[in-house]
């Protein structure tokens, strides 16, 4: 097997093995830290499914943001649908036979490709040219848009400057999952935009890119506002009930 | 007097330019170790503060979710950057919210995360130095904990926990804030945040009683700690003498009077406001709540009414039954707590109220939403509810009523400046400069409305603008309770007011008076 292939097979695993643990053990810490108030920020439900219903908005329109900054929120959320649907239509090099559904996102993940470039760049230049966000803007910030500029920029350029060899990709990819390991082409603008997945995939739950998981655990968002209907004991539980009546 | 410029009002709230260290200077005055003592905290700055600190944030992490998902999850968006009053008013970046948070959050990355440990200078990571610990103790005390941020944040990323948990560290290593833990440390001995003891709180309630008798003619009671009362009305303690609270306190015992409720204030819990919540500490807040309870089961009382204050309708609707739960001796046929808005919108829509619009005629009204209020609770039990009832209210008494622009009332509500502990003359500067967008918009209503009084339902807000206003051209009593326009409108049976009232039709001399009648028939219904 070529060493590329080895290299790129290990990193692979290690860079999957490295988001699930990581991004389970986050997980697992937001679930078991106790959230000692109620703290659900107006306009916030009532009810368990008025918390579905605003969180649910909050993932798929960034229903908050709309309401704090059009521009970001043009940016943003053009970017993250547009990578929503880009990652959709990767599928087809994970599965034989290739799913129905991501048959038909297929011919929409190109433009999502140029959409997600756009969303990007937007953001990189408010990052640049605003001055309040330049001020709380640290390095990191600028090197993750830059990193999904290069993952944005490598993909397109395999489907439109020099077509790689997809057949020996999916076998590759194929191959990784069923561990029968398949040589991964050599073509340089491949090469670099799985290297840079991979370093994406490390960097996510050491990152700022826990705000994906984040938002769900955000108590402001994930309470409903039920303090009338419902008890919420605390820290103080036992000590209350222990004051006798 | 003043050492500062009062920000100038424009046609529109402009975004203002940075201005690096602007605020750097506005720092409260530290308390004293008595004060700090008082509250189980060390006297003064330990010696070893910086592993003291971490030790405490650390503890922090662990306790509490939201500390640990806000500090993860801010991708610098920018979204918060101008949402802040302190930062509108005043152009120093470190009020903008996300990098008020960045000032704590630099000091959790370098402690508590890989990437800080390893790469602190990629991830603006940084260690507790005395530099940041100046910065925390200037710019966590800029924040009112007004929640406005957290509105606007996509992942609801909320400022005040934020500052909260600061608070709570330097407490922990012997650096408080002279105003707030002075009042708690009062509270605790005494009752009050005024230090008002119970023969003082007789004698005012007494004088209160004399004032409404002049007034009416009726002997309305301000009962204090009446065994086997109904209601238990807990209210801030600046209702007891400063204006215009006074007058929202003669409003809700006329309107206890007219409903005919078993009523009493308590002596022991005669204070809403619990400032802990300022400090962040669960433990303080508990220990002031708990006297209410305490009040509450010894006096016998069947419910429980807040009176007009907006951080202490937080504690109580969102917190109480957490900290000193469950109020299980209280009538369940009664929400716990409710508040006096909520009480005193039944009456109205009960019909058991006889009111008179007219008697408000001579005020233009518009209501600020408070934060507390607004962003932290509701009322009515349903959403938006405490938006609506205490409007409610005002247009049934009022006949003059027009609100501010949309994007500066409801959730959006701009904070009056000085809320969250920063009510003091020590930051005069801060609190004069965070009211300008609240003033921008209540100029704009002024102007272009002939808006004369803007009521409110906190006593942090009343006392704020009656200070703040005068900066900015406007009276200081153009602040009013909501409860002082039910106090001017409402017509007791057998007073003054309705025998003027219903005197009318015999001389009949002008329009008006049949107009304030076809008002008080609306209301009768």
């Amino acid at each position: 097997m070529p060493t590329v292939t080895v290299i790129y097979a290990l990193l692979f695993y290690v860079a999957t093995a490295v988001l699930i643990v990581g991004l389970g053990f986050k997980i697992r810490q937001y679930w078991r830290t106790p959230q000692p108030l109620k703290i659900p920020t107006t306009p916030a439900p009532m009810t368990g499914s008025g918390v579905v219903m605003r969180m649910m908005r909050e993932v798929v329109i960034f229903e908050s943001l709309f309401k704090s900054n059009k521009w970001i929120w043009i940016f943003g959320w053009v970017f993250h649908a547009a990578m929503a649907v880009a990652l959709l239509r990767h599928f087809r090099y994970f599965t034989e036979p290739v799913w129905g559904w991501v048959v038909l996102v297929q011919p929409f993940g190109v433009y999502a490709g140029f959409a997600m470039m756009l969303g990007l760049a937007g953001l990189l230049v408010r990052r640049i040219v605003v001055a309040r966000v330049r001020y709380i803007t640290s390095p990191s910030d600028i090197l993750f848009l830059l990193l999904l500029l290069a993952i944005g920029a490598t993909g397109l350029s395999m489907k439109f400057v020099s077509p790689t060899d997809i057949i020996g990709l999916k076998a590759f990819m194929l191959g990784l999952m069923y561990l029968d390991w398949q040589p991964l082409p050599e073509d340089a603008n491949l090469l670099i935009h799985l290297g840079l997945v991979i370093s994406l995939m490390i960097f996510f739950p050491f990152s700022k890119l826990l705000h994906a998981p984040g938002l769900f655990f955000s108590p402001s968002r994930n309470q409903p506002d039920d303090v009338r209907m419902k008890r919420h004991p605390g820290a103080f539980e036992a000590e209350n009930q222990a004051r006798g009546t | 007097m003043a050492d500062f410029d009062t920000p100038e009002l424009k046609d529109f709230l402009e975004t203002p330019a940075l201005c690096p260290g602007s605020m750097e200077h506005s720092k409260p005055f530290v308390a004293a170790p008595v004060h700090q003592e008082a509250l189980g905290f060390p006297g003064e700055l330990v010696e070893n503060w910086q592993e003291k600190a971490i030790d405490r944030m650390g503890e922090l992490l662990d306790t509490n979710r939201a500390l640990r998902v806000y500090l993860d999850s801010c991708v610098k968006c920018g979204a918060c950057t101008d949402k802040c009053h302190y930062f509108l008013g005043t152009g120093d970046p470190k009020n903008m919210p996300v990098a008020r948070q960045d000032l704590f959050r630099k000091v959790y990355r370098r402690n508590f995360t890989t990437a800080g440990k390893y790469v602190p200078w990629l991830v603006g990571a940084e260690d507790l130095t005395e530099e940041t610990l100046d910065d925390w103790y200037s710019y966590f005390h800029q924040c009112s904990q007004c929640r406005r941020c957290s509105v606007y944040c996509p992942y609801g990323i909320d400022t005040a926990e934020i500052s909260m948990a600061a608070r709570d560290i330097m407490d922990h290593i012997g650096i408080g804030q002279k105003y707030s833990n002075e009042i708690i440390g009062k509270l605790h001995k005494i009752g009050n945040n005024l230090g008002l003891p119970e023969p003082a709180l007789a004698n005012t309630l007494e004088g209160l009683e004399e004032d409404i008798e002049d007034e009416t003619g009726i002997d309305v009671k301000l009962p204090l700690d009446v065994q086997g009362a109904e209601i238990l009305l807990v209210t801030p303690s600046a209702d007891f003498f400063a204006e215009p609270h006074v007058d929202g306190l003669i409003g809700y015992a006329k309107v206890f009077h007219a409903a005919g409720a078993s009523w009493t204030i308590s002596s022991y819990a005669s204070e809403a406001a619990n400032f802990a919540m300022f400090i962040g500490s669960q433990e303080q807040m508990r220990e002031v709540a708990q006297r209410i309870w305490q009040a509450a089961r010894d006096l016998g009382v069947k419910r429980i009414i807040l009176g007009e204050c907006g951080h202490a309708w937080r504690v109580a609707y969102s917190f109480w039954d957490t900290l000193v739960g469950p109020f299980d001796f209280l009538d369940p046929a009664y929400p716990m707590p409710m508040h006096i808005c909520e009480y005193t919108d039944d009456l109205i829509n009960q019909e058991k109220l006889r009111l008179n619009k007219a008697a408000n005629d001579e005020m233009t009204l518009t209501f600020h939403d408070s934060c507390n209020v607004a962003r932290a609770t509701s009322m009515g039990g349903r959403p938006g509810g405490q938006f609506e009832i205490p409007r409610a209210v005002i247009k049934a008494v009022c006949n003059n009523f027009h609100d501010m622009a949309d994007d500066t009332i409801h959730e959006a509500t701009f904070c009056c400046g000085g809320g969250g502990g920063l009510l003091t003359d020590d930051l005069t500067e801060l609190r004069v400069k965070g009211a300008k967008p609240r003033m921008q918009a209540l100029n704009a209503v002024v102007e272009d409305h002939g808006v004369t009084h803007m009521a409110a339902i906190c006593a942090i807000c009343k006392s704020q603008f009656s200070k703040v206003m005068p900066y900015y051209g406007l009276e200081m009593d153009a602040i009013v309770s909501v409860h002082q326009l039910v106090s001017n409108a409402i017509v007791l049976e057998g007073s003054i007011q309705e025998e003027e009232l219903d005197g009318t039709g015999e001389d009949d001399e002008t329009g008006e008076s049949l107009a304030a009648e076809d008002d008080v028939a609306a209301i009768e219904g």
